[in-house]
């Protein structure tokens, strides 16, 4: 026995290194690629009204990598990521486990969870068209973006950016590859600049005269013009109209942002009160006046800056078979060259 | 008896080695997965591109870096002119500015709504940039211009080090050949300075090639962009670990080639107490020239994005007052940064003295090329092939605690930090090994053999011989490997612990989201912190004046 003493010495030291306090019955372990800036709301009005501590890490690229490797050990509980494709990926790991909750499902319509509740849409947003104010337009559909006439008049960020595959993905569950390629090779020929940046880089580029239209999403317009980011993005954000494009025999491409339960989670009952308070009301309202996303939950308002975008007619494509395709469009991304 | 002594130390050089390649044995297992149809479709779309903008961005950062770096290094060897005391180290300064803030900086700065173009429209009475604009920076010409701007430091120290260190006296043969300044410097110093640059420039195109930050934001797809979109983008883990040990293979194919082409030729030796050149007085407009030549690597490459920094900063302070937990990130930092650094120079030591002892065996060397490895493949990349590593590791801690005191572990790397400096040190190793192998080469082999016979064995001639010899190599290691873990991003923010956030992870959280302003203090601490060792190279450098400043990472 006496040989284990120093080992329990050096065990001892090594917790002592712990960042993370260890498991009680009141914290729980978020593990997001969402930014702790926007996050951070939530969060603190959740621990404020149950006494949850909520620990969490910001990962982005890898965060299932991580999750996977960590196994059965992992401490992770919730997992909250932007995009479909990105949801039903960590399903498709076998990350996550179903969680059954009447709230979650009086709140959140069918077709923005998974069929067995292993994931949640928490939020919306629009895939959306900024133009430049001198050319009075009032609407456009996503055909159109390939039209000649807006050639080299198009800022966008990478085609192989989650929010622009779902795009094209969508696409492609509209009108079939082929012609989804046609068109991508027209939206390519149309870009003013390389494919790149963010979708504030696209309103910056409209105020600098480098473009007439950008692909983004509805988020940034509140974002920059609600004065989060500064004076500077602020006069990006009056530079620009907003419009809110259709396919031509649907709606608007809309995305979410969600969560999952992971499938080893420890604290899995606060991780679920911690999914059903996303939900409620006041964090709903959150997400609309902190993040200026839609709500996900029907009867909570948007933010006066998005719902003065006009009316959004969500297209009729469900999110499951939109995520179905994103692999042929990362592939199609690449066969045009959009990126080059 | 030789071999006895170097037994230990081998094991020890053995070790470390095989903890740099598990990472990547990893990659190797997850690549063996297989992507069916992947190579099809790189080869047709992705691959002609990509591998063309990677040799473009290479060549023209090579280009870049030699002729300021080496350029530079020979104005302030060669020449003595006012302010050349004080650029002699401010040339270094570029080195502590990361290229992700360096090409949203410049972006800013040189968009057509900011400052630069807004005044030079007023100037010549443009109303819209719709009228006039400059070339857009998001370019390769853009990428190219920045990274070598501040990627140029690397050939400036290595070279530097070796004008400092040539005899004059091959100089002054030279000039009584009548051989003129310029030829001078075309005909003997550069020739001569060839494996110094080559080292300089390796380090700066291996930065270049695992660049992710700056290349994707201005819009050049490199391979390396590739490996993301495989793994990302497609969810193909498998096809983007084939392409990065692809990648890997020719990295080391390149660098084979260039050691080859070296060795076929022969250098001199320097000599151990070489007179150093005298340098030539430059006057009037020379000096002048000399002056501006020195001052714009300076002014692009640190002063420029720095103050651009400094007055976003100040924007955020007056504003919002200091982001809250700032200071703690900075301790985060620190402390990441500074346990691997005295592990990395622990290992590099280890690694290099072992290949000392061993003398010509073969065994010591291939461990020092293969503990270098990891600074030949992308940060993330590293990082996910870490993953698994760290984790299997854990549940073995775990069990083996269960078993002998009955307590779990849990995460007792993830969960710790130690996963971030497990990384850090796979990936820095080749800076600290390199340099301190360089610095031991300098050392006479008769330096052993005298102590030897005095009866000093191989632990005891490391403490009281070489350690105080190898003082100089040891400090610019220790200043390199921190300044990069300050700045390293992608595997600090996969392996980080819960709850904990660096510097540099505070800094992407916020440019992600787009709140630049908040993302400057962060940048600007990063630069700070990274900014004193950068002095303190420069005073060491000036101090001993050559013989330490870094060397040959392992595989050269």
């Amino acid at each position: 026995m006496t040989l284990l003493r120093p080992l329990r010495t050096i065990l001892a030291a090594v917790s002592l290194l712990f960042v993370a306090a260890p498991a009680s019955a009141q914290e729980l372990n978020l593990y997001t690629t969402r930014e702790p800036g926007l996050i951070k709301p939530l969060v603190d009005a959740f621990t404020k009204a149950t006494g949850i501590r909520v620990n969490s890490i910001f990962v982005r690229d890898g965060l299932a990598e991580r999750v996977q490797a960590e196994g059965q050990r992992s401490p992770a509980d919730l997992l909250m990521t932007v995009d479909i494709g990105n949801l039903v990926d960590l399903v498709d790991r076998g990350l996550t486990q179903p969680a059954k909750s009447a709230v979650l499902e009086g709140a959140v319509p069918a077709h923005l969870r998974g069929a067995d509740g292993d994931w949640f849409a928490l939020s919306l947003r629009a895939r959306v068209v900024y133009a430049h104010p001198g050319l009075g337009l009032t609407s456009i559909t996503y055909e159109q973006l390939a039209d000649p006439k807006w050639q080299r008049k198009i800022c966008s960020r990478a085609g192989q950016h989650p929010y622009n595959t779902a795009l094209i993905a969508a696409y492609v569950a509209h009108h079939g590859e082929a012609a989804a390629e046609t068109w991508l090779r027209g939206v390519k020929a149309n870009l003013a600049r390389a494919a790149t940046g963010g979708d504030r880089d696209g309103a910056r580029d409209i105020a600098g005269g480098i473009c007439d239209l950008a692909i983004g999403n509805s988020y940034y317009v509140g974002l920059m013009r609600g004065g989060r980011g500064g004076t500077e993005q602020q006069t990006w954000g009056s530079a620009i109209d907003v419009l809110l494009p259709t396919f031509e025999h649907g709606g608007t491409h809309v995305n979410v942002s969600g969560a999952a339960l992971a499938k080893h989670a420890p604290n899995r009952a606060n991780a679920v009160a911690f999914l059903e308070y996303l939900v409620s009301d006041e964090a709903q309202r959150i997400y609309a006046e902190a993040n200026y996303e839609f709500p996900v939950k029907p009867g909570v308002a948007a933010h006066p800056i998005i719902a003065a975008l006009g009316t959004l007619k969500v297209d009729t494509l469900s999110l499951t078979d939109i995520a179905r395709q994103r692999a042929v469009a990362s592939r199609l991304v690449d066969k045009v060259g959009f990126d080059r | 008896m030789r071999r006895a002594a170097s037994t230990p130390w081998l094991a020890a050089s053995a070790g470390i080695s095989l903890l740099v390649l598990a990472p990547l044995a990893a990659l190797g297992v997850e690549a063996s997965r297989g992507s069916p149809g992947l190579w099809r479709h790189l080869a047709a779309y992705v691959l002609p591109g990509a591998v063309a903008d990677t040799a473009i961005l290479l060549a023209g950062v090579a280009v870049l870096t030699t002729v300021l770096g080496a350029g530079l290094a020979w104005l302030v060897t060669a020449y003595e002119f006012p302010g050349r005391r004080t650029l002699d180290w401010a040339l270094l300064l570029p080195l502590a500015m990361p290229t992700y803030v360096i090409a949203y900086a410049y972006l800013d700065i040189l968009h057509p709504v900011g400052p630069v173009q807004t005044a030079i429209r007023a100037l010549l009475g443009f109303d819209s940039p719709r009228d006039f604009r400059l070339p857009d920076i998001r370019s390769m010409a853009g990428c190219v211009f920045l990274l070598g701007f501040v990627l140029y430091p690397y050939v400036y120290l290595t070279t530097r080090a070796m004008f400092l260190m040539q005899s004059a006296s091959l100089f002054d043969a030279a000039r009584t050949l009548g051989v003129g300044a310029g030829r001078l410097l075309t005909r003997v110093a550069l020739p001569l300075a060839r494996p110094a640059i080559a080292v300089g420039l390796s380090l700066a195109l291996l930065e270049t090639l695992n660049d992710i930050g700056a290349s994707e934001f201005l819009g050049v797809r490199t391979l390396t962009v590739s490996i993301y979109s495989t793994w990302i983008t497609r969810a193909d883990l498998p096809g983007a670990a084939q392409l990065a040990l692809a990648m890997l293979v020719i990295v080391l194919l390149l660098v084979t080639v260039e050691r080859r082409a070296r060795r076929a030729r022969r250098y001199a030796n320097a000599a151990q107490h070489a007179r150093p050149m005298q340098p030539t007085r430059l006057n009037g407009w020379k000096a002048a020239l000399a002056l501006t030549a020195c001052l714009t690597p300076v002014f692009l490459g640190f002063l420029v994005p720095a103050s651009y920094l400094v007055q976003a900063s100040i924007a955020r302070l007056r504003e919002w007052g200091m982001p809250e937990a700032i200071l703690t990130e900075l301790r985060y930092t620190l402390t990441f940064a500074g346990g691997a650094t005295l592990l990395t120079l622990l290992a590099g030591l280890a690694v290099a003295y072992a290949v000392r002892l061993a003398g010509t065996g073969r065994a010591a060397g291939i461990f020092l090329r293969t503990a270098s490895l990891g600074y030949a493949v992308p940060g993330t990349v590293l990082a996910i092939g870490l993953l698994p590593i760290v984790t299997g590791i854990e549940a073995v801690t775990d069990a083996g605690a269960r078993a002998t005191v009955g307590q779990s572990t849990g995460l007792v790397l993830l969960g710790t930090g130690l996963a971030v400096i497990y990384a850090y040190v796979a990936r820095f190793l080749a800076v600290s090994a390199g340099t301190i192998d360089a610095g031991l080469e300098r050392v006479p082999p008769s330096i052993d053999a005298a102590a030897r016979t005095l009866g000093a064995g191989a632990g005891r001639r490391l403490w009281r011989v070489h350690l105080p010899l190898l003082r100089p190599a040891i400090a610019t290691a220790a200043m390199l490997v921190f300044v990069d873990c300050v700045k390293e991003l992608p595997a600090t923010l996969l392996l980080r612990p819960l709850g904990v956030e660096t510097l540099a992870t505070h800094l992407y959280g916020e440019a992600v989201r787009g709140t630049y302003e908040d993302a400057a203090i962060a940048a600007l601490l990063i630069v700070v912190a990274g900014l004193l060792p950068v002095i303190a190279l420069a005073r060491i450098g000036r101090r001993t004046s050559a013989a330490d400043v870094p060397d040959t990472p392992g595989w050269l």
